[in-house]
C-alpha cells in the first residue's frame, strides 16, 4: 500500500485530501505544527478506511528541523503533498514586515526547505511524486494579493523548476492552483459560488491528477481561462486596474 | 459566514452567522468569543430548535475515536452523520441501536433530540444506548456524563435540544446484525380500530410503524398500512444475497430540483397520493426481504423532498398520547380530516415505556403529520395542542416551530427541573436558540 505524506495537515483541504487518499487505500502520514489536534482525525482515518495513519509534529518555519523530520518518517512516503500556507490581511502585511516575512517564510522558504529534502531523496530513489498546493493568486502580481500572490508566484516557479529538474529521474511534480475554496481561510470572504470549490472537490481533483500524472491543475475549469485572460491584459492597462 | 438558514421544514428561515470548527481548541475559542449561539448539525430537525442568530456548525467535527468490532461499541465526535456511521459499521456486522427516518442527522442531533425509531417499544430511544459522553459547556470546560456520572447533565442533554453544551465525544452500543437486509411484512388495515389491534398483535416485532390515511371518513376512517420488520438472518436470504450478506446498499438518489408551488398540495392531490399508496399493495399481507435503506429511510432516496411543500415550507406536527386514550387519536384525526389541511404523510407508531426528563417519547401512540405552512394553520394547530393536552399527551420539540410555552410546560411535568439544570450548566443562557427563547427554556435577556 503506498504512503502519502501531508504537510500542513490541519487545513480543510489537507483533511479532505487525507480522507480521499485513505479511501483509495493509501497509508497516511499527517504532519502539522500541533499534532495533538490531529489525534481524532488519525483514529478516524484508521477506522473508516482501514489504513495506517501516523501523526508527526512539523513546523514549516523551523527550517533547521526539516532534515530530522524527514529522517524520522518511517516508511518514507511515496507521495508528498505540501498543503501548508498562510494568507494574512494584506494591508497589515504591507505595513508590518514581520507579517510579510512570516508569509514568505511559510509559503515559500519553508516549502522549499522541506521539498528540497524530499526531492533529493526521490531523485536518489528514481521515483516519487511531489504535489504542491500553490494558488491562482501567484499567476500575476496585483495589489489585492500583493504579498500572498508573490509568495505563491515564487512557489509556483519553484514547483515548475522542480518538475523540470526531476523529470529525468522519473520523479513527478504536480502543481495545484485552486481558485477560491470554501475553507476556514476564506470563511469571512464573500466568494462567487460557481468559482468556489469545496475542499472535497480539490481532494478529488488532486487524486485524479496524481493518477494521470498531470503537470498543473486548476480545480474549477473556469479558472484556467480566467487566469489566461488576466495574464493577457497588457501591463500599461493592468497597472491602472483595481484588481 | 452570514447566510440564510432553515431546518428541514423550511420554516422559519433566518439570517445567521454560521461558525465552523474542526478541533477542540478552535471550539473552545469560539465558545469563549461568541456571546450567544446554538450548536447545529445537519439541520434535519424540522422547526427552529437549531436556529439562532449565531450557530456553531458541528459538521466538520466528525471523527471516529474508536470502534470495538467485537463488543459493538462506537465512539465519535458529534458532527458525524448516521449515514457515515452505517458505512463503517454495517460491513462489520453492526447496526445503529436506534435510527430515525433519515440517516442524514448527526450524532449530536440524535442526542439533542433523543431520537426514536420504529423499534422504540423494544429498544427505547437513542439515549438508552449511550455509555457515556463528554460535553463542552458554555464555560469552555469539558465534563463527562452518563447515567451514573453527572446524571443531571446526562439527562438534560438527552432530548435537551443542545442547550447544555456541545457533545465533544459520545460512546454508544451498537446492535449486532447477521445481514444488511430486512425481513419486511406489510399488512393493510381497513380502519383505525384494526390498525391499533394489529399493533397490539404484532408488538413482538422489533420494528413497526404504520402509514395512515387521515383524509378518509366513515367506515374507512383511519385506513392504514402496518409495516413490520426484523433484521434478516443469513439463512433467510436468497442465494444471491447470501454471498455478501453485509453488503451496503448501492447509492442511488434523485433530487427534488425546485420548490413545488404550494397549490400543488391540496385535498384532491393528497387523496390521490394516499389512494395510490394504499392500492399499491394488492394483497392484505405482503412479505419480502428488502435492503435496510428503503425500510428505514424511504424518503432519503429523494434528496430535498422537503421542497415538495413549496417555498413557504411546512411544519411537522408530532405528538404522543397515552395508550388508553384511543378517543384522543380519533378526535385529532377527525379534526384534521374535517379541516382538509392535507397531510401528505401521517406516521403512526407505538412507544414503549420510557423514563425521561425532557425526551419526547413516553408510552403511548405517536402520530406525525406534515402541514404546509398557510394561513390559518397555526390557529388550527393551537386547537390541536389543546386536544393533545386534554388527553395527557405532549409534542416533540424537534418538529416544533410554533408551540406556545404553556403547551410545552403542560406536557412535560419535569420541565422546571430541566430548566434548573440548563441554568446550572449554561448559566447566562449563552447557548440558546430561537426555540429556547420562544419556549422560555433560556432566560430572556
Amino acid at each position: 500500500m503506498p504512503t502519502v505524506l501531508i504537510l500542513g495537515a490541519s487545513s480543510d483541504i489537507a483533511i479532505a485530501m487525507a480522507r480521499k487518499f485513505a479511501a483509495n487505500k493509501h497509508n497516511i502520514q499527517l504532519a502539522a505544527r500541533k499534532p495533538m489536534d490531529l489525534k481524532p482525525l488519525q483514529s478516524d482515518i484508521a477506522i473508516r478506511y482501514q489504513v495506517s495513519c501516523e501523526v508527526y509534529g512539523f513546523d514549516a518555519l523551523a527550517f533547521s528541523t526539516h532534515p530530522s523530520f524527514f529522517e524520522s518518517l518511517n516508511p518514507k512516503p511515496d507521495i508528498s503533498i505540501c498543503v501548508f500556507g498562510v494568507m494574512e490581511d494584506e494591508d497589515a502585511a504591507f505595513e508590518n514586515f514581520e507579517i510579510t516575512h512570516r508569509m514568505i517564510d511559510t509559503n515559500f522558504t519553508g516549502a522549499v526547505s522541506i521539498l528540497n529534502q524530499i526531492a533529493q531523496y526521490y531523485s536518489g530513489q528514481k521515483k516519487g511524486i511531489i504535489v504542491g498546493i500553490s494558488s491562482v493568486a501567484g499567476e500575476r502580481g496585483r495589489q489585492s494579493k500583493l504579498i500572498y500572490g508573490s509568495t505563491k508566484a515564487a512557489f509556483s516557479a519553484y514547483l515548475a523548476g522542480l518538475r523540470n529538474k526531476l523529470f529525468k529521474d522519473g520523479v513527478h511534480v504536480l502543481s495545484v492552483k485552486p481558485g477560491f475554496v470554501n475553507t476556514r481561510m476564506t470563511e469571512n470572504l464573500k466568494l462567487p459560488k460557481p468559482l468556489t470549490a469545496e475542499p472535497a472537490e480539490v481532494a478529488n481533483a488532486v487524486y485524479a491528477a496524481v493518477q494521470k500524472k498531470k503537470n498543473t491543475i486548476y480545480v474549477k475549469w473556469m479558472w484556467r481561462w480566467i487566469m489566461l485572460a488576466i495574464k493577457n491584459i497588457p501591463e500599461f492597462q493592468f497597472k491602472k486596474m483595481n484588481l | 459566514m452570514e447566510k440564510k438558514i432553515a431546518n428541514w421544514g423550511n420554516y422559519p428561515i433566518i439570517d445567521a452567522d454560521e461558525k465552523k470548527f474542526s478541533f477542540d481548541a478552535q471550539l473552545e475559542k469560539l465558545i469563549a468569543e461568541t456571546p450567544h449561539f446554538i450548536p447545529r448539525g445537519n439541520g434535519r430537525c424540522y422547526g427552529d430548535a437549531s436556529l439562532a442568530p449565531t450557530t456553531i456548525s458541528t459538521l466538520k467535527y466528525d471523527n471516529i475515536f474508536s470502534f470495538d468490532k467485537i463488543n459493538g461499541i462506537f465512539e465519535c465526535q458529534c458532527g458525524i452523520t448516521l449515514d457515515q456511521i452505517l458505512e463503517v459499521i454495517v460491513p462489520q456486522g453492526w447496526f445503529l441501536p436506534v435510527t430515525p427516518g433519515t440517516k442524514f442527522i448527526t450524532v449530536g442531533g440524535a442526542i439533542g433530540s433523543d431520537v426514536h425509531g420504529k423499534n422504540h417499544h423494544v429498544d427505547g430511544s437513542f439515549s438508552n444506548h449511550i455509555i457515556d459522553m463528554d460535553i463542552m459547556l458554555a464555560s469552555g470546560e469539558t465534563i463527562c456524563c452518563s447515567t451514573s456520572q453527572n446524571p443531571d447533565l446526562f439527562e438534560a442533554t438527552c432530548g435537551g435540544m443542545g442547550l447544555t453544551g456541545m457533545v465533544t465525544r459520545a460512546k454508544f452500543r451498537l446492535k449486532k446484525i447477521e445481514s444488511s437486509w430486512i425481513k419486511q411484512k406489510q399488512i393493510k388495515a381497513a380502519n383505525l380500530e384494526e390498525i391499533l389491534k394489529l399493533f397490539e398483535e404484532n408488538k413482538h416485532y422489533t420494528y413497526s410503524v404504520a402509514w395512515i390515511d387521515c383524509l378518509k371518513k366513515g367506515a374507512d376512517f383511519g385506513r392504514s398500512i402496518l409495516i413490520l420488520g426484523e433484521h434478516a438472518t443469513v439463512n433467510e436470504l436468497s442465494e444471491k444475497q447470501e454471498k455478501d450478506p453485509l453488503k451496503l446498499p448501492s447509492k442511488k438518489q434523485i433530487s427534488f430540483p425546485f420548490n413545488l408551488p404550494s397549490w400543488v398540495l391540496n385535498p384532491l392531490t393528497v387523496k390521490a397520493f394516499n389512494f395510490l399508496y394504499y392500492a399499491k399493495n394488492t394483497k392484505k399481507e405482503l412479505s419480502n426481504i428488502v435492503p435496510y435503506e428503503p425500510f428505514f429511510y424511504p424518503l432519503d432516496a429523494i434528496l430535498h423532498w422537503n421542497r415538495g411543500y413549496g417555498k413557504k415550507g411546512f411544519v411537522q406536527y408530532q405528538f404522543v398520547l397515552p395508550l388508553d386514550v384511543k378517543q384522543g387519536l380519533i378526535e385529532i384525526l377527525q379534526r384534521i380530516s374535517a379541516k382538509g389541511l392535507g397531510s401528505f404523510l401521517a406516521v403512526l407508531k407505538v412507544f414503549g415505556e420510557q423514563k425521561s426528563m425532557i425526551s419526547f417519547p413516553k408510552e403511548g401512540y405517536t402520530l406525525a403529520l406534515d402541514f404546509p405552512v398557510r394561513k390559518g394553520l397555526f390557529d388550527f394547530l393551537d386547537e390541536l395542542d389543546q386536544v393533545v393536552l386534554k388527553y395527557g399527551g405532549r409534542l416533540y420539540m424537534s418538529k416544533d416551530a410554533r408551540m406556545k410555552p404553556e403547551v410545552l410546560a403542560a406536557g412535560y411535568p419535569e420541565l422546571e427541573k430541566f430548566k434548573q439544570i440548563v441554568s446550572t450548566y449554561n448559566p447566562k443562557g449563552k447557548i440558546r436558540s430561537i426555540q429556547s427563547d420562544r419556549l422560555f427554556l433560556t432566560s430572556q435577556q
